[in-house]
């Protein structure tokens, strides 16, 4: 079965790389990183995503204006918003917003 | 009309990795239960034992309000903002991890287990700059009344956070009737039974038995035994 695909975007390098390694230990997902907006336009405009996960670090206003641009790409993907940074509330988060799709 | 959700102790996740036995209320890691996400911005409420000389090596955390709260032992915390403390019975920590932060916590004794309340918060902003605050409210705990030890506000009783959130907790002799009035009517009000057998609003509630209410306007708490309960008031949207 072909593993959920899920753009993780984070700017801070030390939590996007344990939520990239907590997602691929998982073995259900495939993750990508993204540490900036632009990055995250640019890996969702070529790539097919089944989720993308905002994690810590831009500014609510900016959050939102990346939102945005993502559904005007692929307004079918999710963009949900990670909280705690580890693998407490990661898996809960993906499951509910692949629930969505 | 009030609504409620009861979450008796034995009908909680249980995580049990030797080390560390984590019962918990809502879905948490690898225990994954779409009926028992969060309850408001109540996202994570974790019992948790921890045997001695052991505990969580260093990870991080963004954008949440965690809570510990210990009931038993002692709690060795360290942080990438170089805070390093230990967290003692009758002591409330909270770290609000924001933009990110990393910490440890490790049982402080190397024989007896450490007991404590793992509690997070979803917080009202995002990407704060994180902060770390530790504070004793046993010195303030009157027999038989609720003790606030948690608000949203620097300047009131208690540890503060990003979200408007109290906390309250007491210890009560039994036979005890308390009122106690919620800080918003738009709240709800998460009750979680330390110890002892109680009634709230007519439900019978014991050991580690949670109950949520919100739609009310005050609890009306009846002690059927002595008993310590903590209060959760949280915003539900």
């Amino acid at each position: 079965m072909k593993k959920k695909e899920i753009l993780v975007m984070c700017c801070h390098p030390g939590i996007l790389e344990t939520l990239i390694r907590l997602i691929e230990k998982s073995g259900e997902f495939k993750a990508t990183p993204a540490a900036t907006a632009e990055e995250v336009l640019n890996r969702f405009s070529t790539g097919a995503f089944d989720l993308v996960l905002m994690g810590a670090g831009l500014a609510p206003e900016a959050e939102k204006e990346l939102e945005r641009d993502l559904h005007k790409i692929n307004p079918e993907t999710p963009v949900i918003y990670h909280f705690g940074g580890g693998s407490g509330l990661l898996f809960a988060e993906i499951k509910q917003g692949l629930d969505q799709t | 009309m009030a609504k409620t959700v009861l979450h008796k102790a034995d009908s909680r996740s249980i995580a049990d990795h030797g080390w560390l036995k984590s019962f918990q209320t809502f879905s948490f890691g690898g225990n994954y239960n779409p009926e028992r996400i969060q309850f408001g911005a109540l996202r994570v409420l974790n019992d948790d034992y921890i045997d001695g000389g052991t505990g969580f090596g260093e990870h991080p955390h963004d954008n949440m309000e965690i809570i510990s709260i210990v009931l038993e032992g002692g709690l060795k915390h360290e942080d990438s903002m170089h805070n390093v403390a230990v967290i003692e019975p009758g002591e409330v920590q909270v770290m609000s991890a924001g933009t990110g932060i990393y910490h440890q916590e490790y049982n402080n004794d190397e024989q007896v287990p450490a007991k404590f309340l793992q509690i997070w918060l979803f917080p009202n902003q995002r990407n704060v700059t994180p902060r770390y605050q530790q504070e004793r409210y046993d010195k303030n705990l009157l027999p038989n009344q609720f003790t606030q030890i948690l608000s949203p506000n620097p300047d009131d009783a208690g540890v503060w956070i990003y979200q408007d959130a109290w906390f309250h907790l007491g210890k009560f002799e039994a036979g005890l009737k308390i009122n106690h009035p919620l800080k918003h009517k738009k709240n709800g009000i998460y009750v979680f039974v330390i110890k002892g057998t109680i009634q709230v609003n007519g439900q019978d509630l014991a050991d580690r038995d949670g109950f949520g209410l919100w739609e009310i306007d005050a609890l009306e708490i009846n002690t059927l035994t002595e008993a310590e309960v903590l209060l959760i008031e949280v915003p539900m949207n």
